[in-house]
């Protein structure tokens, strides 16, 4: 104990950097009592591998298992710790480096690189010609790559299964109705007909009393008497806007928000999704929405603008009407 | 028995002089030398275990309905990939005990190529003629973040589906091809084709581990063709080595740490629960939780991300720069372009072109130590504010609060540890310098009396 | 006769109950719900003021923070009569009670990812949300849960029966139960909250051990 005691303080000693000479020790060639140690580590690595086994036949929680092999490797590693110290010699040696360089080989080397290309004439055309064909051929061997996905094709980002007429729908198929859409509360909604797991599919919906609505002029007629609807995917990261902040005691308490658990992007419901906190770079796109005549909440059309994280044409294009 | 078995060896593969020479390698003793072989050995589990799993897994995102023992998910809905991985934790004996010990062992060897880069950094081991083996380093560890990034990604629990959405949007904000690029990888926009998983699947189970294996191989090849570096003692000096040979003082102590790597991992994988899968239930495009952070590893880009405030850089309606450009591509760009570089920068600064076997302390090279130290404190302050969330929800700091805090620190702090470090190892290698004028003195006085 | 009696007792309680939950609510409450400071008890029904003054959200140490769990500063006494008060100032819901036994448990883990795991994070850990804090679920009772789906306390969203039906309301419930002591087969669970803690595991048990074997193996010190 008292030598473990040793080598942590020394260590830690060493850590702060005042280092001690070496001393080549002389050590006992042997040492009957380590060997036991050794031994009796050893005998306890079995114990612990038939354990191991044992205990995987029995009753097979995974903290039996880690238990026991995990203590076997210990074993096995104490038992090599003390070989280390005790058993083998540790006696220091000196050598040389190795030299820093060869510089008969490297001129030897470049000579025989060189030599060949000095019969040659037209030294640049080959020299273009090999760039030529290498580069094309190399450009060649990539071009499968391409197949991997349309590279060209980034409109495929403005596709979202939602046109006019399209049933709002629960996680289960069933049409939301405007009557189900309480105050002080959200829900999710799908395309109907739709695969929910696209990333344009899901919207939040939440309703504000009509007065509190502050939508901008190119948002107007977006709500629904007060129903809005927003994409679920947060425009800064892409993960799902689960959150809904809203007031009990709308005095006092903070104003409604949709927030994003991965980066805490902030977004007023009220005022067409704008960003009020965290770092997203532009609003939640908005899905018009209607009440059809038997109640159920229908779109107007598609999202104002691209569902999902910013790209460099997120600003140019709409999603298609 | 030993003989025999050289004499065959040396008779078909004629490495005898080899062998003779490795045995006699030398080591020099100091513990920091083995924190590389820390990394070396948890990454010898990784590859174990990580077969194991290769048998069980289900490299597909197909959706299908669990119907297994484990009563929480009964009739949920979830992805091939997803279900597979409950199944390795509930109903394969032992299956729970090899994936924690997988992800244990992902944890530690990152911080253990982390640890092995400070000692290598602040004792200036990368000098010449060592910056390939620095650079190739740098790149296993750029390599293994993505790696285990992919890792953790293809399990498709609530967790993993989150930073897989996260990590698609950053690629997205690549200026000019982002967009492109994803739409390539991903098969489509988010959550990808079908062949995204057979493609996850592929690169971390077979294109990394092989690449990351090869340049381990070609990193220790070049460590012993150049040898260690070592201390400066009484005997050791540029040209001469002093050490232990491998064989016997050597090899008994690096299998001895190897076996309590391996000890370790397989104990944590036992007792301490990493990533419960069951727990967090499958993902699907529409759902989140609240306090979802990555792998330690990736905590400072969280951060980073959380800290830039809300703008996206546009021309006339052309996005240039979207907002996680900054945090998730600008700013790891820039830290280990600045540790890629690094050997050439200083070779830059202070002209020294010579060749090094023995080490500086850190005290010796006070810039350097204070650059590093600087940087490390960037990447701090980035960790930490990666997880002001739970700071606020276990301590009640405000969020807002601590988001300012960082953002101002994230300028300051490395500077102010910077100077603090720069000073420190002046004061250090002053007062040695007292130290020794005291003791010459003294023994000058013990001479004349 | 005894009937009347009985009924006659019943009254004199209710009434002296009442009286004295007057008098209380004179004492804390009135300062604030009786102003335009904070919202108006008048139909909060006893759901409301049982969810409050059991979880010690009520009083509040000053007007503007957000409510949270504290030591109960009424007796169960005091609080019976406070709820009878409230309960008699309008028409308003009745103390809930959920049966979470009756509950599914698969049900309950869907329904808390799709409503609540946003805030309150999976396993019922507490999160963040901007400018305020979702508590975690630790210490509810069924009931207090119950409440607190129907009333939204602060900013937490409110759940009608036609929203969250009252058997969907079991099954979360049975959820977040639990949740408490949930299916740790791999070991010890630092926390439920993901790869903070294992992080810290990581750099603070797994690499310091390992970097104290590194020590052990140095020679040249304890030479």
């Amino acid at each position: 104990m008292i030598r473990v005691r040793d080598v942590l303080i020394s260590a830690a000693l060493l850590l702060l950097g005042r280092r001690r000479p070496s001393i080549p020790v002389e050590e006992d060639p042997g040492d009957p009592r380590a060997e036991l140690v050794v031994a009796g580590l050893l005998g306890l690595t079995t114990c612990a591998a038939i354990g191991f086994i044992v205990a995987y036949a029995l009753d097979p929680s995974t903290q039996l298992l880690g238990l026991s092999l995990g203590l076997a490797f210990i074993f096995l590693a104490a038992a090599l710790v003390v070989t280390a110290h005790r058993l083998v010699v540790n006696e220091e040696l000196e050598d040389d480096y190795p030299p820093e360089e060869h510089t008969a080989e490297q001129e030897e080397v470049v000579q025989l690189v060189e030599e060949p290309g000095e019969r040659l004439t037209r030294r640049r055309l080959l020299k273009l010609g090999v760039l030529g064909a290498g580069g094309t051929l190399g450009l060649a061997l990539a071009t499968p790559v391409l197949s991997l996905g349309h590279f060209l094709d980034t409109k495929a980002y403005l596709v979202t299964p939602w046109r006019r007429g399209r049933r709002l729908v629960d996680e289960n198929g069933r049409p939301w109705r405007a009557s189900d859409i309480e105050e002080r509360t959200f829900y999710t909604a799908f395309p109907e007909g739709g695969d929910n797991e696209e990333i344009a599919a899901p919207v939040v919906l939440v309703r504000l009393k009509p007065g509190d609505l502050r939508l901008p002029a190119t948002l107007r007629g977006y709500d629904a008497g007060g129903i809005v609807a927003y994409s679920k995917i947060c425009t800064h990261a892409g993960c799902a806007i689960s959150l809904y902040r809203t007031p009990l005691f709308d005095r006092a308490d903070p104003t409604p928000a949709l927030v994003c658990p991965c980066h805490y992007s902030t977004f007023d419901p009220a005022s067409g999704g704008t960003v009020t906190f965290g770092p997203a770079g532009r609003a939640l796109p908005m899905l018009p929405i209607e009440v059809d005549a038997r109640g159920h909440l229908r779109a107007k059309g598609n999202f104002d603008g691209p569902v999902g994280p910013s790209w460099w044409g997120v600003r140019i294009w709409r999603p298609e009407r | 028995m030993i003989r025999k078995t050289v004499r065959w060896l040396d008779q078909r593969s004629g490495t005898a002089p080899f062998l003779r020479k490795s045995l006699r390698y030398l080591f020099p003793d100091h513990w920091s030398f083995l924190l590389g072989e820390i990394a070396l050995y948890a990454f010898v589990v990784l590859v174990a275990t990580g077969i194991y799993l290769t048998l069980f897994f289900v490299d597909s995102s197909s959706q299908t309905v669990y119907r297994g023992p484990y009563a929480p998910l009964h009739g949920q809905r979830m992805s091939e990939a997803y279900e597979s991985v409950v199944n390795i934790s509930t109903t394969v004996k032992a299956g729970l005990l090899i994936r924690q010990t997988h992800h244990w062992a992902a944890d530690v060897f990152a911080g253990a190529i982390i640890l092995h880069l400070f000692r290598v950094f602040f004792t200036g081991a990368y000098r010449k003629p060592r910056e390939l083996t620095y650079i190739i380093g740098i790149t296993i560890l750029a390599l293994t973040l993505f790696e285990a990034y992919i890792g953790y990604s293809m399990v498709d629990d609530l967790l993993s589906g989150m930073g897989l959405a996260i990590g698609w949007s950053v690629g997205m904000a690549i200026p000019f091809v982002g967009a492109n690029l994803m739409s390539v990888l991903f098969e489509g926009a988010f959550p990808g084709g079908q062949s995204l998983w057979p493609r996850m699947y592929i690169v971390h189970v077979f294109i990394l581990p092989v690449l990351i294996g090869t340049l381990l191989v070609a990193h220790l090849t070049l460590v012993a063709l150049r040898h260690h570096t070592q201390f400066k003692g009484k005997r050791e000096t540029e040209r001469r080595i002093v050490g232990m040979p491998a064989w016997p003082a050597q090899v008994p102590r690096s299998v001895a740490l190897a076996f309590a790597t391996v000890g370790v991992l397989f104990l944590l994988g036992g007792l301490v629960q990493i990533n419960p899968i069951w727990l967090w239930g499958p993902y699907h495009t529409y759902l989140s939780t609240n306090g979802a952070q990555p792998d330690w590893y990736l905590g400072w880009l969280i951060g980073a991300l959380r800290m830039v405030p809300s703008f996206d850089i546009t021309i006339d309606g052309y996005t240039l720069v979207p907002n996680p450009f900054w945090g998730g591509i600008a700013f790891p760009t820039l830290v280990i372009g600045f540790v890629y570089l690094w050997p050439w920068l200083e070779r830059r600064i202070n002209g020294d072109d010579a060749f090094h076997n023995v080490l500086d302390r850190p005290r010796d090279a006070p810039l350097r130590t204070a650059l590093g130290v600087g940087a490390a404190t960037t990447v701090g302050v980035t960790l930490l504010a990666g997880s002001a969330d739970r700071a606020d929800d276990l301590f009640g700091l405000s969020y807002n609060g601590q988001l300012w805090f960082y953002r101002v620190a994230f300028f300051v702090l490395p500077v102010l540890f910077g100077v603090i470090a720069y000073r420190l190892c002046n004061a250090l290698v002053a007062g040695e310098r007292v130290e020794a004028d005291r003791k010459r003195a003294e023994e000058e006085a013990r001479a004349t009396r | 006769m005894p009937r009347r009696l009985i009924l006659l007792a019943a009254f004199v309680l209710v009434a002296t109950a009442a009286s004295n939950g007057k008098q209380l609510y004179g004492r804390y409450c009135a300062k604030c719900h009786d102003t335009l400071n904070a919202p108006s008890l008048h139909g909060v029904g006893a759901q409301a003021a049982d969810f409050y003054l059991r979880s010690g959200y009520m009083p509040l140490p000053h007007l503007g923070v957000q409510p949270r769990r504290a030591r109960v500063t009424f007796t169960n006494a005091e609080i019976e009569s406070l709820v009878g008060y409230v309960a008699s100032l309008g028409q308003g819901p009745a103390i809930p009670s959920p049966q979470p036994q009756s509950g599914s448990l698969s049900a309950g883990m869907q329904l808390f990812a799709d409503h609540c795991a946003g805030c309150h994070q999976i396993m019922a850990e507490g999160g963040y949300v901007t400018g305020a804090v979702p508590p975690a679920l630790g210490d509810d009772t069924a009931t207090q849960i119950a409440e607190a789906v129907r009333i939204g306390p602060y900013v937490m969203p409110r759940f009608s029966q036609h929203a969250i039906s009252n058997g969907q309301l079991n099954s979360i419930i049975r959820y977040i139960e639990y949740t408490r002591h949930p299916d740790d087969r791999g070991g010890w669970s630092i926390g439920h909250i993901g790869p903070v803690p294992e992080g810290l595991v990581t750099w603070f048990i797994a690499l310091l051990a390992l970097v104290c074997v590194t020590l052990l193996l140095a020679r040249r010190h304890h030479a």
